[in-house]
């Protein structure tokens, strides 16, 4: 169990790191613009654009919350 | 050499140099306060660690897994990292975080393998050789991801190789010449650049992989290709100057320059 967790530890540390807000960013962004692919709603120029500006917006609200979190 | 091949080069060298540097720090504290034997032992077996995780799942997603998803997932990874790079890169140049240190980090290493007493096992000292290991695998990792995606996007991963071979030679020559911390490296601005170069391979590679949700499993193709690579840095270049404009604190009374005296505050740096 020790070595389970310290290897469940050692994989946080390093695909996680020291703020999981920009993991979870990422992870929201790409599932919509996954969604928006599997709907066949856009095309590829509009998706590729659409995915750039979902993860910048992503970003700075992690961002943001972060920067809040840390004036208090 | 064409132009490409050089860029290729550079970039992987400069950002294998950041992550080499990080596992040097480590290593070279295990090595002055504990055992060079154990720290060498640790990195050796990194090093092992990663040929074989490498090899493995290189020829697992090779193999099994679609270009698409392949894409997503190293893109992902990668984007993650980079953000991280720049997230820390503005709270530094906003001056809501303390400038990456590389002294400072070496002092917590030493405070840290003084303290853990003595842990031997037939003549290994294992403090040192686990801390060794990690911090040469975590950064070996993260190197093996900046080579497989700067290689396979520019269809040169033996170029990309010989760029992350380049700069792990250049850190241990550097750290063996220097014997001390490699604090002269103007890291806080290295890491910057290689911060905005993974999220913008990230973001590149991940949006493209996301073809894997759609029938036929084709990647999304970006306007312009490989171009859309170079509009990407420049964009994440210019929202993260605007993230550091807006999120900059005021510079404190005492360091603002008395009125009229700029030109001699600005002759003095």
């Amino acid at each position: 169990m020790k070595y389970v967790r310290a290897f469940g530890h050692f994989w946080y540390d390093f695909i996680i790191g020291d703020d999981w807000k920009i993991a979870a960013a990422v992870v929201v962004a790409l599932a919509l613009v996954a969604t928006a692919t599997a709907s066949g709603l856009l095309g590829d120029t509009g998706l590729a654009l659409a995915g750039g500006a979902l993860i910048v917006v992503a970003f700075a609200i992690s961002l943001a919350i972060d920067v809040r979190g840390n004036k208090r | 050499m064409s132009a490409a091949t050089w860029g290729l080069l550079v970039a992987v060298f400069f950002a294998c140099f950041v992550e080499g540097v990080e596992a040097a720090t480590i290593v070279m504290a295990m090595g002055f306060t504990r055992s060079w034997r154990s720290a060498f032992l640790g990195v050796g077996a990194a090093l092992v660690a990663l040929a074989l995780v490498t090899s493995i799942f290189g020829y697992a997603v090779t193999t099994w897994l679609p270009e698409s998803a392949l894409q997503l997932a190293i893109g992902t990874l990668l984007l993650i990292f980079g953000l991280q790079w720049l997230r820390k890169a503005i709270l530094r140049s906003s001056g809501r975080k303390a400038l990456h240190d590389e002294e400072a980090i070496y002092e917590t290493q030493v405070q840290d393998a003084r303290r853990a007493g003595d842990v031997r096992t037939e003549g290994l000292d294992m403090f040192a050789f686990v801390v060794s290991f990690k911090g040469a695998f975590l950064e070996g990792m993260e190197v093996v991801f900046i080579v497989i995606t700067f290689g396979l996007n520019a269809k040169n991963v033996p170029a990309a190789a010989l760029g992350a071979v380049a700069a792990v030679c250049a850190v241990v020559a550097i750290a063996f010449a220097a014997k001390r911390p490699l604090a002269m490296i103007p890291e806080n601005a290295l890491k910057y650049g290689v911060g905005l170069m993974l999220a913008s391979f990230g973001t590149f590679w991940s949006v493209a992989g996301t073809g894997i949700f759609r029938s036929g499993r084709a990647s999304v193709e970006w306007p312009g290709n490989d171009l859309a690579l170079i509009v990407l840095i420049a964009a994440w270049f210019v929202i993260t100057r605007v993230f550091i404009a807006v999120l900059k604190r005021p510079t404190p009374p005492e360091q603002r320059p008395v009125a009229g005296t700029e030109h001699l505050q600005a002759a003095s740096s």
